[in-house]
């Protein structure tokens, strides 16, 4: 009877731990065929490369470059802001601050990412907007500066939580050597505990970033959502997660404007898979020394 | 001629009293031991010589220790200048996840001792070559520090304290995550550093104490029982707590 029991629960343990292998093989396998189905089409370079994004032309148009330049200046501002910031938090709460002080200030941080993203969009779009059209005196607030500020705040948590427990990590023998060779504390943690934590602190660069790509709600709500290349970072942008978001529901299923945004949906897809799994590497790396 | 004189020296770690009135004089370039049972405070002493106790909280401490005249626990020190001068070898090798190079380039780095290439190559060099290190990796030296052997290890630790050119070497406990061999190998060389460094040993391998040191301190809680010649200590010691530690009786 219990060698029953046992062989039951194995069987459901297994069946759980396989699902979530499979769900992600369908997802993909879903996308595949709806975004190949689309480059055949349009063709994918035509798709990769088109300066304009008119879906619902006559003669409609799905070039993407718009929106692949409007996600990436929105996560390269984002990163600018959070990873030097995050770093010196995490710095901060690993070295600097008494341990009482610190399991308060991180569990702060990490309650900082339990925020839904349409609250800091909400947030942003009544404070930072206005404060930046006013700041830079420019006609529209909603630009891709004010979305990597928002973004920022959500890639923060990540990196600092991440980073901070690769910091905490390194030996204490490492910071003991240095200081017992004259280096100071500053010393000591630059030249030898950023480097030891080095392999973390860039998983956790890596899935900060991750979470700031794939982010919708809040870069729809500050962005301006205006598909056009932007010549700056302080004009309206579009991303390739605010336009599956926003024009899905328009869109008639199995149409071509429908497959278009499984095809974007299919490259986003693949740049957060790249981007965790170096993210992946990165942390194994950290584990087997 | 004494390098360093410890006087009335109390430690407490929040309200344990881990040293209690130590007073002792290291002679210069001499090699002193200190031996004792496990927690008797003696890492804790040499610890304080270098003020690397500081990193640890809650810790207090009271009286003197004086590294060539001056009081290292006066307000006017430097500490890390004070660490520079008195270098610390660890009871595991610590040598950093850098290059072996790097390694001993550190020191000199942090403390702006050399900042020209040439220089420091040449201390490279010349601090690897002190320990008998340099024949052996001087075609590694861009390779990881942790791909030596322990000993190997052990041995870069001291180079890289040679590279700053300290007065006092303090080591603790230096073999004893090393084999017989290397055992063997780091003492010679301990013993070599002598005419230039005064060092200063902790360890609970009595043998070894007598092997290589002038002078011997035993500690017994926390207290310096006993301060004198080694052979003194270990052929005819004045307390009869010393003589039943170095005989085998307890600890």
């Amino acid at each position: 009877m219990r060698k029953i029991i046992d062989n039951v629960i194995e069987a459901v343990i297994f069946m759980c731990g396989i699902l979530s292998i499979v769900f992600v093989v369908l997802i993909f396998g879903f996308l595949f065929k709806e975004g190949f189905s689309f480059f055949k089409d349009f063709g994918i370079i035509k798709f990769i490369t088109g300066q304009f994004w008119y879906p619902t032309s006559d003669t409609a148009s799905f070039g993407i470059l718009p929106l692949i330049i409007g996600s990436v200046l929105v996560t390269v501002g984002a990163c600018i802001i959070a990873v030097p910031i995050g770093i010196m938090s995490a710095l901060y709460i690993s070295e600097i601050v008494p341990k009482g002080v610190r399991d308060v200030l991180k569990s702060l941080v990490e309650l900082m990412a339990a925020i839904p993203s349409i609250v800091i969009g909400f947030v942003g779009m009544v404070t930072l907007v206005p404060f930046v059209r006013t700041l830079f005196d420019i006609p529209t607030g909603l630009t891709a500066f004010s979305g990597s500020i928002m973004l920022a705040f959500m890639a923060m948590p990540t990196i600092v939580t991440i980073s901070e427990d690769a910091i905490r990590s390194v030996p204490w023998q490492y910071k003991e050597g240095a200081l017992a060779l004259g280096a100071t504390e500053w010393q000591t943690m630059r030249r030898i505990v950023l480097k030891a934590a080095m392999p973390g602190i860039i998983a956790a660069i890596m899935l900060g970033i991750g979470r700031v790509i794939g982010e919708t709600m809040a870069v729809m709500m500050i962005t301006g959502n205006s598909a056009r290349i932007p010549h700056s970072i302080f004009e309206p942008v579009r991303t390739m997660t605010a336009v599956i978001a926003s024009e899905m529901g328009e869109t008639v299923s199995g149409g071509i404007h429908y497959r278009a945004l499984f095809a974007i949906a299919l490259v986003l897809f693949i740049v957060t898979f790249i981007v965790n799994f170096i993210a992946d590497l990165f942390l194994g790396k950290n584990k087997n020394k | 001629m004494s390098k360093i004189e410890i006087k009335k020296f109390n430690l407490y770690y929040a309200d344990f009293h881990a040293l209690k009135n130590i007073n002792i004089n290291i002679e210069e370039k001499r090699i002193t031991a200190m031996i004792g049972p496990s927690g008797c405070g003696k890492s804790t002493l040499l610890r304080s010589i270098n003020r690397i106790n500081d990193t640890i909280e809650n810790v207090y401490t009271s009286g003197e220790i004086n590294v060539s005249g001056e009081n290292i626990y006066g307000d006017e020190i430097d500490v890390d200048a004070l660490r520079r001068n008195v270098g610390m070898v660890f009871q595991r090798p610590n040598p950093f996840p850098i290059s072996i190079y790097e390694n001993v380039a550190f020191g000199l780095k942090v403390n702006r001792i050399a900042l020209n290439k040439n220089i420091i190559d040449e201390t490279v060099e010349r601090s690897l070559k002190a320990v008998l290190l340099w024949n052996d990796i001087k075609d590694k030296l861009r390779k990881s520090a942790l791909n030596l052997t322990l000993e190997q290890q052990q041995r870069l630790c001291i180079a890289r304290l040679i590279a700053v050119a300290p007065h006092v070497i303090l080591l603790d406990e230096p073999c004893s995550s090393l084999d017989p061999v290397a055992t063997q190998k780091i003492e010679e060389l301990v013993i070599q550093l002598k005419d230039r460094y005064t060092i200063v040993v902790v360890t609970h391998n009595m043998q070894q104490a007598a092997r290589i040191s002038h002078n011997t301190a035993f500690m017994f809680l926390g207290e310096l029982i006993e301060f004198d010649k080694t052979e003194k200590i270990f052929t005819n010691p004045s307390k009869r707590e010393t003589g039943d530690y170095v005989s085998g009786r307890f600890g």
